[in-house]
């Protein structure tokens, strides 16, 4: 059922073609800007809080890659505050299948995978850069940190996105934290101060995403001093953040008023 | 409520009420509690076709999204085919359909015949069976010559013909009707009444029906229900709607030349247009040739009619009696 959905997306939005190549080249566009600003700053000193530009670029892929992952498959959950608006989300709750899978196939965008080839990309050059042995367990564990990080970006969407069944017109609130988000995972934690430290940590954890789990596998020491097992404690943080998904995602959807006719 | 059928709906006491903040000066908003349904206990008769009708506002498609499951009702208990529609809503959506005139089911950027194929799987429709039952409704609707169509190019009475479809693919009991003929021009709201008609009569479906369009109403429903602000003020087949709301006809008299206001006892000139005037009378008071004698002692006439309430005239009747 979700491919049959996903191939019928597809195919609407190729009947628009141009703009699914005008955004794919965009995106490739910013994602290399952005990794250009990460350049810049390591033109002017070495090592940022202790860290290579491998490393760094190390980071930025796993992030990448995770979030790009959550924002092909999950992101689309976001388009739940305009089908509230426009009284268009009772469709989804008259069919036989969770409105939840519907919405993000039915709002799948495959050029949004774009983000994944760019990050991959960079991923896999940082892991190459990066002084160090990639044993079977490291590799093991990057591949385990993306995908725990795709879900933890996933929940997080989940979590924002269902605040539209509460207020309309969410969407900003919901870009500073996934996006806020993505931004934060791709650097060190130490540059950050120490409010924005325990935000990443306890509230939202956007540190289990890429950070905690590197300083294991990159065997990097933590300069704030956090306990060693923050770096195993990823897919126990996204099997927590689920709780809190699931719930705001089924109250909503009981609160959920539709509109007039 | 008699009825040799079992019930497949059931509501009894039911009420939603909504909160609404209303602005009151700048910065402060008063909280009001709004009963969009109030109180309502209905039961519908497995086969039945139902029209709801009521003005803007009344409640009409909230009670259609609590029997949907959609929306969860404040208070009062709610049976739709034997279960609780809102804990039980992804199992009820194999068996109801739902048509809300104003909002297409259908994939907008694709051909027709995909947004079928696409509900198929959704539905976990047998290949054979939405083979049997798409290739029926495509001949009774007439959908050939368009199946091909992306959704957005199609009229509005084709689109209609194509959620119709939509909504009975997967052989539901019980179908969803909000505002069908909303928009549609006289061929195709016949076509789409003949086709409810058929379901109804043929597959032994279940319709509630909401609209504003009496006619539509008036010629597909056995029975007629009647809401306002929330609450039930009339149920029962049309005629003795009619009957008990529409007890006045009206003899429209042209005289030979103008006159005053006739005067004749049990009747009440309610118009007067040149020689023209139309008399109202209450059937149980007096009978129209009692009336046409009087008027023809007093005047001479060259033509004469005689007018039966229509729905709309009932049912506005009805409303105004609610003030």
């Amino acid at each position: 059922m979700y491919v049959h959905l996903v191939r019928a997306r597809v195919r609407s939005d190729w009947q628009y073609r141009t703009s699914f190549v005008l955004f794919t080249l965009s995106v490739t566009l910013v994602t290399l800007l952005d990794f250009l600003a990460i350049a810049v700053i390591f033109s002017n000193i070495p090592r940022l809080a202790g860290w290579s530009l491998a490393e760094v670029a190390f980071l930025y892929g796993v992030a990448g890659v995770a979030f790009a992952l959550g924002d092909t498959f999950v992101s689309q959950v976001e388009y739940v505050a305009r089908h509230v608006k426009q009284g268009t989300f009772d469709r989804f709750l008259v069919r036989p299948v969770g409105p939840l899978l519907q919405i993000c196939a039915d709002e799948f965008a495959f050029r949004r995978a774009g983000k994944l080839v760019q990050s991959g990309a960079i991923l896999v050059g940082a892991m190459v850069a990066v002084h160090g042995a990639w044993t079977p367990g490291r590799l093991l564990a990057t591949a385990a940190t993306v995908l725990t990080g795709s879900v933890i970006f996933s929940e997080i969407w989940v979590i924002t996105s269902s605040i539209a069944f509460w207020t309309v017109d969410t969407q900003e609130v919901a870009n500073s934290f996934t996006y806020g988000g993505n931004y934060m995972s791709q650097y060190p934690l130490d540059v950050f101060g120490p409010w924005l430290r325990r935000l990443a940590i306890g509230v939202v954890p956007i540190a289990f995403v890429a950070y905690l789990p590197s300083l294991w596998i990159l065997d990097k020491n933590d300069s704030i001093g956090l306990p060693a097992w923050l770096s195993f404690a990823a897919p126990a943080v996204a099997a927590l953040l689920l709780v809190p998904a699931r719930l705001l995602w089924r109250t909503g959807i009981r609160r959920y008023r539709s509109t007039g006719s | 409520m008699t009825s040799p059928h079992t019930a497949i709906i059931e509501l009894d006491d039911v009420t939603k009420s909504f909160v609404v903040y209303r602005r009151n000066g700048r910065v402060r908003r008063v909280r009001t509690e709004i009963e969009a349904v109030s109180h309502l206990t209905l039961s519908v008769a497995d086969g039945e076709l139902l029209g709801y009708i009521g003005p803007n506002g009344a409640g009409k498609s909230t009670t259609v999204k609590m029997l949907t499951g959609i929306l969860v009702p404040t208070s009062g208990s709610l049976r739709v085919a034997g279960v609780d529609p809102q804990r039980r809503r992804v199992d009820l959506a194999r068996r109801i359909g739902v048509v809300f005139g104003q909002r297409t089911q259908l994939w907008w950027d694709l051909p027709l015949r995909d947004s079928f194929d696409l509900l198929r799987h959704v539905y976990r429709v047998p290949a054979a069976d939405h083979r049997g039952r798409l290739d029926a409704f495509v001949e009774m609707l007439d959908m050939g010559p368009f199946l091909d169509t992306p959704v957005r190019q199609l009229s509005l009475g084709q689109r209609m013909r194509g959620d119709l479809c939509a909504a009975l693919l997967h052989d539901p009991r019980i179908l969803y009707l909000d505002e069908p003929t909303i928009g549609l021009d006289v061929v195709s709201k016949a076509r789409v009444r003949e086709f409810l008609a058929g379901v109804n009569r043929d597959r032994g479906v279940t319709i509630i029906l909401t609209s504003h369009d009496l006619t539509d109403v008036e010629r597909l429903c056995s029975r007629l229900v009647v809401i306002d602000r929330g609450r039930v003020i009339a149920d029962g087949t049309v005629e003795s709607i009619k009957d008990t709301f529409g007890s006045h006809r009206t003899v429209v008299v042209d005289l030979e030349e103008a006159a005053p206001p006739l005067s004749v006892p049990l009747a009440e000139v309610v118009k007067v247009d040149g020689p023209r005037q139309w008399l109202r009378f209450g059937r149980a008071d007096t009978t129209a040739s009692e009336v046409i004698d009087a008027v023809v002692r007093q005047a001479r006439i060259r033509d004469l009619t005689v007018e039966e309430p229509d729905i709309d005239d009932v049912v506005t009747r009805i409303y105004t009696a609610g003030d």
